[in-house]
């Protein structure tokens, strides 16, 4: 855990020095020195990366970390909750309610400008919370929640919520719908450091809460009947975790649109190395989804640099083929 | 243990259907083997589910020592009643310790995060080690569960219920998907965790020759009624088999136990 804590801090480290402009490690520690109030810029160049840095490229880094930490955090979650590797904010349309809710914000004009920004995230948690409500709805029978309903219902209420989406999309303006799919294809940008304070509070909270409930986790994965045999309450834990997650995905949703397979495919991966003890997977899982994302990301705005490509392109070329080979290799004994 | 008039369905609306257990009143008694058998849909398994308190009665009661176990807290009725489930499939690669180490979870109620993300105590590994010495799988220990054979799964099942310190054991068919020589294991596993755990375990078998060889008693369910209760002797007969499956069998003596056989006529 030590050593994926010291490689997060050295991916991040190493990914600020890339982009439109290269800074390298030299002006990133004069940078840092007089950050913390231990020397004075030195010429224009240093200013110029100072700012750069400051209010671009480490927001951006550190919003990439905390975005792939709770993506793949969630994926863990759901993926126990549900006993279904499969599992992923995405594929139970929670992702998808948060992003109609964010969407519908910006058809209204509410989240338009940069000033209402904090509006966004609430309509990501509505939507978000919403879906989940009516799914939970949809797949309750007989007052428990049965997996195979709960994912069929996930599978339906994403096409439902795609469908709005782009029935969204086709009636704005093309130049504000341009922004909305280059959005929805997942995208990361340099956010304020208040918005990203929000973010990492929701992140902290949210982890916090579940891998207080890591072993339960384990439990729940031996099925629900024996898991309750265990003296495990497993409705109400259920409720809490679905909301919960739900609540993480709104918020980082309504940042980062629709970034899909980091709460799928890093867990995997993880698990292969790790094994399946949420007690080390949640935060392994936490850690590798936040340097995933920001070397994504980085790979994302300096391919085609000056432009930039929606980082949501890269996690699914990167992720789709991986997650395609651990299927065909694990077929056997995963799914 | 003991279940005072308890009947159940399913489905609380439905007030003409037929109860999937009715009005049963019986004893478990400490210490002994009890098998439950009788044809599919005889309510065996909603009757376990009963037991464990994963199913609440629709009237009626079930008591462990003076209590209902229905006003037990979850934790604690874990601590007394164990359940190995039929069938078990574990999704994620889990390893036997892992796994058995699980079975401590009712008994981790100690500090905030005790709970959640806390190793688990010297006592913990000791109970779980020593659960896995009496089901033989110490040499699995490092094994993926989803890797083992199915006699050894159930094995590791049991360990795990071993490692919860149940003073009753609950199985479902727990030779139902084995070979032979996997199901003179588990039989002979159930025996030993009795005489030496002084465990009481109840059964749920439609094997009739499994009940009658591993159980001390043996209660015969029709339409979620009890039609027999008492030794093999006195339920596996010709009689009552004929009344509870309608169909003829031989029933001799078994060569080495002496207790009923049932064989097919043809």
């Amino acid at each position: 855990m030590g050593a994926l804590v010291a490689a997060s801090v050295a991916i991040c480290i190493l990914c600020l020095q890339f982009g439109a402009t290269r800074v390298d490690l030299a002006t990133l520690l004069v940078v840092a020195k007089q950050w913390l109030g231990l020397g004075s810029v030195e010429g224009d160049g240093g200013g110029t990366a100072a700012i750069i840095m400051m209010h671009i490229r480490l927001p951006r880094v550190l919003m990439g970390f905390v975005v792939g930490g709770s993506l793949a955090a969630v994926g863990v979650t759901l993926q126990a909750l549900l006993r279904n590797p499969l599992a992923d904010p995405y594929v139970l349309g929670v992702s998808s309610g948060a992003a109609l809710g964010a969407a519908l914000a910006m058809l209204l004009g509410i989240g338009a400008s940069m000033m209402l920004l904090p509006v966004l995230p609430l309509c990501g948690f509505a939507g978000g919370l919403l879906a989940l409500l009516l799914i939970y709805r949809l797949a309750q029978s007989q007052g428990r929640l049965p997996v195979h309903s709960l994912l069929l219902a996930g599978v339906i209420l994403n096409a439902i919520l795609t469908a709005l989406i782009m029935f969204i999309t086709s009636i704005m303006e093309p130049n504000r719908s341009a922004g909305l799919m280059a959005w929805l294809m997942g995208s990361l940008t340099a956010p304020g450091y208040p918005a990203l304070g929000v973010l990492v509070g929701y992140a902290v909270l949210v982890l916090a809460i579940v891998m207080h409930k890591a072993h339960a986790l384990n439990v729940l994965t031996l099925g629900e009947e024996t898991a309750r045999s265990l003296g495990i309450e497993t409705e109400r834990i259920k409720k809490q975790l679905f909301v919960l997650t739900a609540l993480l995905t709104g918020a980082v949703v309504s940042v980062s649109g629709m970034i899909g397979f980091v709460g799928m495919v890093v867990p995997h991966a993880v698990r292969l190395v790790v094994g399946s003890d949420h007690r080390l997977l949640l935060p392994a899982s936490a850690l590798v989804g936040g340097m995933f994302l920001v070397i994504s990301d980085t790979i994302a705005r300096t391919i085609l640099a000056p432009a930039e490509i929606p980082v949501g392109i890269v996690t699914a070329l990167a992720g789709g083929p991986f997650f395609l080979y651990l299927l065909l290799w694990r077929k056997d004994r995963m799914l | 243990m003991q279940a005072d008039r308890v009947s159940f369905r399913y489905r609380t609306d439905q007030a003409g259907r037929p109860w999937t257990v009715e009005d049963l009143s019986f004893n478990v008694q400490a210490g002994e083997v009890l098998g439950i058998v009788g044809p599919n849909g005889s309510g065996k398994s909603s009757l376990l589910k009963l037991l464990a308190g994963l199913l609440r009665p629709s009237s009626g009661q079930i008591r462990l020592g003076s209590q209902s176990i229905g006003h037990i807290d979850p934790h604690l009725l874990a601590r007394s009643i164990a359940v190995v489930p039929q069938e078990y499939v574990q999704v994620f690669p889990f390893t036997v310790a892992e796994t058995v180490l699980m079975g401590r979870f009712p008994h981790r109620r100690g500090s905030w995060w005790g709970i959640g993300i806390g190793e688990e105590s010297e006592h913990d590994l000791r109970q779980a080690h020593q659960a896995m010495v009496e089901t033989d799988v110490v040499a699995l220990a490092g094994r993926l569960v989803s890797d083992l054979s199915g006699g050894e799964r159930q094995r590791v099942m049991i360990a795990r219920a071993l490692a919860q310190e149940p003073t009753i054991l609950l199985l479902d068919e727990p030779m139902a998907f084995l070979d032979i020589n996997h199901q003179i294991e588990i039989c002979a596993l159930i025996r030993r965790l009795q005489r030496e755990r002084q465990l009481t375990v109840v059964l749920v078998s439609h094997d009739l020759n499994v009940a009658s060889q591993s159980c001390d008693r043996v209660m015969m369910l029709k339409d979620g009624r009890i039609v027999q209760i008492g030794s093999p002797m006195e339920t596996i007969t010709p009689e009552s088999l004929r009344a509870v499956y309608g169909c003829d069998v031989v029933v001799d003596a078994h060569p080495y136990s002496g207790r009923p056989r049932v064989t097919m006529p043809v």
